[in-house]
């Protein structure tokens, strides 16, 4: 399988802390990959380096089949990058923005004004387009962000959590586009902390934490790696309470009990035989059931988990499990 | 679409010509800022006009400095000078305020030339320094300073001022990157102007000068594009002394020196340096 982006062993140091410790990854053209971790997990930096921005300490990255160090102007003409933190020009009207990289891009005078208005058009921008960038709502900010890094039709994107700070709408609304990008067969790397985001958008995954690796793969992959499933039964009678838990845990699990035992919850492994097992037992013992559901693991849950591990006193607090 | 066929390398001409572009495009970026704020065009008018005001309408004619006869044509070529010190300012502040922006991430992950951000930042601002120049030259005439040359001449003195002005820029690119916070750039820029413009024979002829101070203030290049713009402009020199120091007798060997000294040192110094502060 051909890849755009190859890393291997990445490392930087900022004097005297580690930004990123080792990281490899690999992105097939045309797929996406989401970069998922806390706060300062080493994102930005593998971001950069990548887009070559910031040369590693050590280990070695491919990106369109060049290498970032040696072969960094080149890379340069094949990658889009759309920063953290806002990468347009404030006091520039959007068009403005857009025209100045365009030209740059060698895409001509005219090149550079029709691809402006292609874009401003696409991201639903033509009403602002001949306004200060300043004066952009922070949604309108990432559009023209996202439509900058398009302008020279790169074949690998970056985009370093490009919904940050979005509104429900503004973000679906953008990841309509990337979708729309990847159809065309552009690759995307994105980072993101929205694990919701990460499933969505991402046929791989790769989670960091304190700059290294700790998990990767499609997010059902990942889903499956926590690898229990949480069943949650309702009963109609509290009563059953104990002879419900019984049964749960006769499965395997340690069942708790909630609502005054109107509710039992447990993790357990094995799917649909396991719920079929379940529910026939439960008849059996004559337990009165109003629902049973059985969820799958949450991206959010499998974060927690793996982060949680490494993170210990500095990491978020894993969730308390919750029916 | 975006299964783009390998693109050959470009050959050296061409490079050179896609930085010039490059350059070209980047300091329409920065002209078009200064259209939304103008008034940063009037600061770099104010120290150099006050000056002027100050010392050419004031105190003509209440002192006398040196041999000199007419004052303020004798300081107007110092005060423009003062123009084009303050250009170093000006670019110190605009690059420590771009290396704080994520756009500066964004052009270095174009396949433009190291080098073209500076060169077009230092030529918008080479713009302005123009602007200014004119309008100081306007508040001289308007009090009462009168130019005796051709037209030529004029033009070349313009040309001069603006030659040691660009050499300034650079070396306002090489204080942003070291001081890298505008507080520091106001206060450190602010005292290389007022040193270098009064440690010359801008406002006070070689001659009158303490002999010690003499020898420095010759030796600065502001005297020697000061001495060169007087006489391009035909204003009084105000070199009685038999003897005068060297870059005071043939001040543009040493003005074109001194350009090219700061040029070859700052231009590949900040450029390389622009690049390790925006890579951190
Ligand atoms: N230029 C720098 N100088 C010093 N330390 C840095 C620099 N850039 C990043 N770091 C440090 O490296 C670590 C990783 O930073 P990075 O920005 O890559 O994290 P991140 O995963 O992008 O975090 P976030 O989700 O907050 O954006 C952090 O501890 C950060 O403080
Ligand atoms: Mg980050």
């Amino acid at each position: 399988m051909e890849h755009d982006v190859e890393a291997e062993h990445l490392v930087k140091r900022f004097g005297e802390h580690t930004a990123v410790r080792d990281v490899s990854l690999r992105v097939p053209a045309g797929s996406v990959l989401g970069l998922l971790g806390p706060n300062g997990a080493g994102k930005t930096t593998t971001v950069r380096m990548l887009a070559t921005l910031v040369e590693p300490d050590s280990g070695t990255a491919r990106v369109a089949g060049l290498d970032v160090v040696a072969d960094a102007r080149r890379v340069r003409r094949h990658i889009g990058l759309t920063g953290q933190y806002a990468t347009v020009d404030g006091l520039l009207t959007g068009r403005q923005n857009l025209v100045l990289l365009g030209r740059l891009l060698r895409l001509g005078r005219r090149g550079a004004a029709r691809r402006a208005a292609e874009l401003l058009e696409r991201f639903q921008l033509t009403q602002a387009a001949d306004r200060p960038v300043g004066t952009y709502s922070g949604g309108m900010r990432r559009r023209l962000d996202l439509a900058t890094c398009l302008i020279g039709e790169p074949r690998v994107i970056f985009l370093d959590e490009p919904t940050t700070g979005l509104d429900p709408t503004s973000r679906v609304l953008l990841w309509q586009t990337i979708r729309e990008q990847v159809a065309a067969g552009t690759t995307i790397l994105l980072t993101t902390q929205y694990l919701e985001e990460a499933d969505q958008l991402s046929d791989h995954i790769v989670v960091i934490d304190r700059g290294r690796v700790i998990a990767e793969g499609t997010p059902d992959q990942l889903k499956d790696s926590v690898g229990r499933e949480q069943v949650e039964i309702r009963l109609a009678d509290p009563g059953h309470a104990e002879t419900a838990a019984a049964v749960l845990r006769r499965q395997g699990g340690e069942p708790a009990l909630e609502q005054g035992g109107r509710r039992v919850t447990a993790t357990l492994s094995g799917n649909l035989p396991m719920i079929s097992r379940v529910t026939a037992d439960l008849a059996e013992a004559g337990v009165a059931v109003t629902e049973v559901t059985l969820r799958r693991p949450s991206l959010d849950e499998v974060f927690f988990q793996l982060t949680g591990a490494t993170a210990q006193s500095t990491g978020p607090a894993p969730r308390k499990e919750q029916a | 679409m975006s299964r783009t066929a390998p693109i050959p390398d470009d050959g050296p001409l061409l490079r050179l010509a896609h930085a010039v572009h490059d350059g070209f495009v980047l300091a329409g970026r920065h002209l078009t800022h200064l259209g939304r704020t103008p008034e940063k065009i009037v600061t770099g008018t104010l120290t150099p006009a006050v000056i002027a005001v100050a010392l050419g309408y004031l105190f003509d004619g209440v002192v006398t400095v040196g041999a000199v006869p007419d004052y303020t044509a004798f300081i107007m070529p110092g005060v423009l000078a003062q123009v084009a010190l303050y250009g170093i300012g000006t670019t110190a502040l605009g690059v420590v305020a771009d290396l704080d922006n994520g756009i500066t991430d964004r052009f270095r992950s174009l396949p433009i030339s190291r080098s073209s951000v500076l060169v077009g930042h230092t030529l918008a601002d080479l713009v302005v320094t123009a602007v200014n120049l004119v309008l100081v030259a306007l508040v001289g005439f308007a009090i009462g300073w009168r130019i005796d040359a051709p037209a030529a001449h004029v033009l070349a003195a313009l040309g001069l001022l603006l030659l040691f002005g660009y050499a300034m820029l650079w070396v306002g690119v090489l204080l942003g990157l070291a001081l890298r916070t505008p507080d520091t750039v106001n206060s450190v820029s602010g005292l290389v102007l007022v040193v270098f413009s009064f440690l010359s024979t801008s406002f006070i002829p070689v001659e009158a000068l303490p002999s010690g101070v003499a020898q420095v203030a010759a030796w600065n290049p502001v005297t020697a594009l000061v001495t060169a713009v007087r006489d391009l402009l035909g204003g009084p020199g105000g070199v009685v002394a038999a003897d005068p120091p060297l870059p005071v007798e043939h001040p543009l060997p040493v003005l074109f020196a001194a350009v090219a000294l700061v040029l070859v040192v700052a231009v590949p110094i900040g450029t390389r340096a622009h690049h390790r502060a925006a890579a951190r």
